[in-house]
């Protein structure tokens, strides 16, 4: 077997020198690269895999290519200055993101929010996971072999996407979420385009159904592909539909509810084997529940304000900074010292589409945090790669790295 | 007032004089403890407690306090519905925690990360690494001291290893030094 000599130390090398232990294996073993820039890896992850012929004896994950230094860029920004930089965490549901780290700042400043700003921020949450989910299931599937329902996914995100676009002006990098509310309000014609949205998408959802749930190929692919037994589910630290794939019932919005989830009737739909196939499965049906939250939310939508009652730490309106001396002294303070946020430790966690998302906020009060770090589930989803991975065949890699659906933007930071 | 009031006592009687209940903040019990009974505290937590679930293992770094490093591990039981804060400080000369890997596995690639971003060793751990840096990066970027824009690392062939050009840019706080003709935002030009 030819390895090459490299003198950086790398996980090349590593696996190599364990790869010089004798296995009791049949001929040579090969080590492959299944590098960073690779249709299949999701993102910029690299896999240095071992094989023997078909069969994988191990996997390494090597990441850190999108690693962009967000948690030390935090530590110089000002509370609504990270803003966009949640965005680009799990850059597929870009408003959860910002929903989860306002609804982190504001637990720290003791703020309770309205209540058109809570529904409005669960209907954005609930937009961004059929966003998400469908962008997981297609890319999924795809890397399987079922190219068409790529493209089925993808004429309904950019239903969605046209929405956000008229809500926050962007497609991809809202940043439409303030600390202690939001940016604006809804604009005109926006329920509307919520309301035939819903309408329409169950339809699809039968479709893209129809085409894989009881596919022989599609369930061949992936049935007993990738088990994760509840036990390692749990102390691997996965969240989200793979640890509900697991069979643990616990979904955040249920159990530890925020933006008064509590008040809304969903069901949390639970595997039972924990392999691939589950969590495809579990993913299309809470496409179906958040169809379901986005009709409550729709219904209850109530008049108000969409901001706290702070004028310290909420931006005053333009045409009061522009006439009045108490409101331009007001902008100039938030806009140059940021939010006057007190002393303390917080953690808050949402459930994001691909887990738990979770901010540590260690502040010292002031305008800047002293750390912040954020509990990716992309990266505790991934650390379960060398363990599931063993004993696979190479064409189950693929399988596993689409359920995980992991995002290496949120993973890498 | 305290959320947990009988946990909070069975266990600062049982490690009495090194176990610390915080004040409660925003609902929230965190514990501070002495380093050396991190391993048998969260060993208790986890199995007479049901601490199943460590959530986020974190370090933070006081420049100019001493100790200089704190140690932050969240804790969720998916049984009782609990949350808790077990937080230790781990000083400049003694840069050393054991680790907790044997107890959640997900604690593995947490302190790879804190060892990568804060220089912290975890004693016990089996593959300590760095995992978001590249192996043989000298620094440890997260510190107080280690510049926003990064310093020039001597690995020969790798791209991006200039610090990052901020002038100009949003982070400034001083303005770069720029001859009088030109626009005062404009990036000097590269000597």
């Amino acid at each position: 077997m030819a390895t090459t000599e490299l003198e950086i130390p790398d996980s090349l090398k590593r696996s190599a020198e364990a790869a010089e232990h004798s296995f009791d294996t049949v001929g040579e073993k090969m080590i492959l690269n299944m590098g960073p820039s690779h249709p299949s890896t999701h993102g910029v992850l690299r896999i240095v895999l071992e094989l023997d012929g078909e069969e994988i004896l191990k996997a390494t994950p090597d990441i850190g290519y999108l690693h962009r230094g967000d948690e030390k860029i935090a530590e110089n920004m000002t509370w609504t200055q990270f803003i966009p930089y949640t965005d680009r965490l799990d850059y597929l549901a870009p408003l959860a993101n910002n929903v989860a780290y306002t609804c982190a700042v504001e637990k720290l400043m003791g703020y309770e929010l309205t209540p058109r700003a809570k529904v409005i921020r669960v209907i954005c949450c609930e937009l961004a996971r059929i966003s998400a989910h469908l962008l997981g299931i297609g890319a999924y599937t795809m890397d399987c072999g079922a190219v068409t329902v790529f493209l089925y996914t993808f004429t309904e995100r950019e239903k969605i996407y046209n929405l956000i676009e008229v809500l926050t002006g962007a497609r991809f990098t809202t940043s439409y979420t303030r600390v202690g509310g939001l940016a604006r309000d809804l604009p005109p014609g926006f329920i509307q385009g919520v309301k035939d949205f819903i309408d329409q998408f169950p339809g699809r959802v039968d479709e893209i159904d129809n085409l894989l749930t009881r596919n022989r190929i599609f369930v061949d692919r992936t049935k007993d592909v990738g088990v994760i037994s509840r036990a390692d589910a749990i102390s691997y630290g996965l969240t989200g539909p793979n640890l509900r794939g697991s069979g643990v019932e616990f979904d955040l919005r249920r159990h530890r509810p925020y933006l008064d989830y509590d008040q809304y009737d969903f069901e949390i739909p639970t595997g039972t084997v924990g392999d691939a196939y589950d969590r495809y499965l579990i993913r299309m049906e809470e496409l179906r529940q958040s169809v379901k939250i986005l009709r409550q939310a729709l219904d209850r939508l109530p008049e108000g304000p969409i901001n706290v009652e702070d004028p310290k730490n909420i931006m005053p309106k333009k045409h009061g900074v522009m006439t009045k001396m108490e409101e331009l002294i007001q902008q100039f303070m938030i806009v140059t010292q940021g939010i006057d946020a007190p002393a303390g430790e917080v953690y808050f966690s949402a459930e994001n589409p691909k887990g738990e998302l979770g901010f540590y906020i260690n502040s010292r009060g002031g305008g800047v945090p002293h750390r912040l770090k954020i509990r990716a589930p992309s990266f505790c989803n991934l650390s379960i790669v060398p363990h599931v991975m063993p004993g696979q065949m190479l064409s189950d890699v693929v399988a596993i790295l689409g359920s995980l659906d992991f995002v290496m933007g949120e993973c890498d930071r | 007032m305290s959320l947990f009031p009988e946990l909070n006592a069975k266990f600062a009687e049982r490690f009495s004089g090194k176990l610390t209940v915080n004040p409660v903040f925003r609902e929230e019990t965190t514990w501070a403890i002495d380093p050396s009974i991190l391993v048998p505290l969260l060993t208790a937590l986890r199995d007479e407690e049901d601490f199943d679930f460590l959530v986020d293992v974190s370090g933070v770094d006081n420049f100019g306090q001493e100790p200089r490093f704190e140690m932050v591990y969240e804790l969720f039981s998916y049984k009782t519905l609990k949350n808790l804060r077990v937080k230790t400080w781990v000083s400049e000369d003694h840069l050393e925690v054991p680790t907790v890997s044997h107890l959640w596995r997900t604690a593995d690639w947490h302190e790879r990360e804190t060892y990568d971003m804060m220089g912290i060793h975890f004693a016990g751990h089996p593959d300590l690494r760095r995992i978001l840096m590249w192996d043989g990066y000298p620094y440890y970027p997260l510190r107080k001291d280690f510049p926003l824009e990064g310093k020039v690392s001597d690995l020969p062939d790798l791209a991006f290893s200039n610090v990052a050009p901020l002038e100009g840019g949003p982070f400034v706080t001083s303005p770069a030094d720029l001859s009088a003709d030109r626009e005062p935002r404009a990036r000097p030009t590269e000597i």
